[in-house]
């Protein structure tokens, strides 16, 4: 099984020299870590291409964060723009893949990551346009829920942030791609079998 | 034409009234018009409709007209930090109407571009989706999303000249831009005045065309969330 660290290492995997990349909250964000010699921009969506680390103690700057409200730098490849323009980029499918964390995703590539009814309503943020007009859609979450019930399933239960938006799931357990039909496994993480990926899977596996 | 005003209550004279829909700028608590929303405190103007991404939090920003019960109905995309927005939308006090970041943004760009409508794929399928018009082109989806025109637009820059061109800093823009062009009347605050001229006009981030009223003052710029690394990591 991966920890956060290796499902981030795998994810990034993913990227490709030259990519333009969002990165969401959680397990993606730490996918920035393992870029290594790639060029990769990433796009925080409240307005910035060329995101760069976190400034030092005593240099963080207010007016300079990222769509998770946190402190960051920019770098001398930035270009700061306006909401409208951020998601111009987005919707226009210029961001060539988005890694973002979810709640369950369906074996048709739907994705819900943004409400649980009856719970503290929060709001999904930029999450819609991300799925809906980005390149490439990858996954990063935990395989199971906290009860131990997959989180990868035949249909998504909860409200959805997209319809059949998703392209690749990485889980703890391993890969897994949307094809017709359902998913197909692409590759198991370190010491998981297939059977086990098959028996931790609600969803079809073709 | 005189655009600056004093203060932002001098600002806000003649302009705010009960029940107006207001634009305001700003992400979390980045590039908000603080003294502009602390003065619609003080005026105590009530039934306020905000479109802004957010609703600050419960003691800065939009959370301070919360407190007061001045806001009706808030049209945003994310507004988990703030406890007392929770417990009013709970109770059935507070209006709210989510729509996602990008579609937000282009409704505002959309009404101060004088478009009252527009398709978008974003949130095909989803509960965002329903009541809505659906077209579809070359097999896609696509939902009908309207334009907004606000009565109000209040907005943070960080340089105004005297006719009311605007510059931005970093990602305090954000939803600066599109607040401003889709109100009917426009105030802007900012952290410094400069004399007409002073700005590069091939440097220029909104046009003066949007903006009506200005002011200057001392800005609080609060942290959300501070994040930093050691200096003996680099």
């Amino acid at each position: 099984m991966w920890d956060r660290n290796q499902m981030a290492a795998r994810a990034a995997q993913e990227l490709e020299d030259g990519m333009y990349v969002n990165l969401g909250i959680g397990i993606p964000t730490l996918v920035a870590n393992y870029v290594g010699d790639k060029d990769i921009t990433l796009q925080s969506e409240n307005g910035m291409l060329g995101m760069g680390p976190f400034p030092f103690e005593g240099d963080e700057d207010p007016d300079l964060i990222n769509a998770g409200k946190q402190t960051i730098t920019e770098l001398n490849r930035t270009a700061y723009f306006d909401s409208a323009t951020s998601f111009a980029m987005i919707r226009g499918g210029k961001i060539a893949a988005a890694i973002l964390g979810a709640m369950e995703v369906a074996e048709n590539g739907d994705l819900a990551n943004w409400m649980i009814p009856g719970k503290l309503v929060k709001g999904m943020g930029g999450a819609m346009d991300l799925v809906a007009g980005v390149g490439r859609v990858i996954v990063v979450m935990d395989h199971a829920n906290k009860h131990g019930e997959s989180k990868v399933l035949k249909e998504c239960t909860l409200p959805l942030t997209g319809k059949g938006v998703v392209d690749r799931i990485i889980t703890n357990m391993g890969v897994l791609d949307v094809v017709e039909g359902g998913l197909r496994i692409v590759e198991c993480a370190e010491g998981v079998t297939e059977e086990e990926l098959r028996a931790a899977t609600e969803a079809t596996i073709v | 034409m005189k655009k600056i005003y004093g203060s932002a209550a001098e600002a806000l004279e003649g302009v705010l009234t009960d029940g107006m829909l207001i634009a305001s700028g700003g992400f979390g608590l980045c590039g908000i018009p603080e003294l502009l929303l602390q003065a619609i405190k003080e005026n105590g103007a009530k039934d306020l409709t905000f479109a802004s991404n957010n609703a600050g939090v419960d003691d800065f920003g939009i959370g301070i007209l919360l407190q007061t019960k001045q806001v009706k109905k808030m049209i945003s995309s994310y507004v988990g930090e703030n406890a007392e927005f929770m417990r009013q939308y709970l109770s059935g006090e507070l209006e709210l109407e989510f729509t996602p970041q990008g579609t937000l943004a282009e409704r505002m760009r959309a009404g101060g571009a004088g478009i009252p409508g527009f398709y978008t794929k974003t949130g095909v399928g989803t509960v965002i989706a329903e009541g809505k018009d659906v077209k579809s082109w070359n097999g896609q989806d696509y939902i009908l999303e309207e334009g907004i025109f606000a009565d109000l637009a209040i907005v943070k820059a960080w340089k105004a000249d005297e006719t009311g061109n605007l510059i931005f800093r970093k990602t305090a823009r954000n939803f600066n831009p599109p607040a401003a062009m889709c109100g009917k009347v426009c105030i802007v605050e900012v952290e410094e005045i400069v004399p007409t001229g002073s700005l590069d006009p091939d440097n220029i981030h909104l046009p003066g065309i949007y903006v009506h009223r200005i002011i200057q003052g001392e800005h609080e710029k609060r942290i959300e969330q501070r994040t930093t690394r050691k200096r003996e990591e680099a």
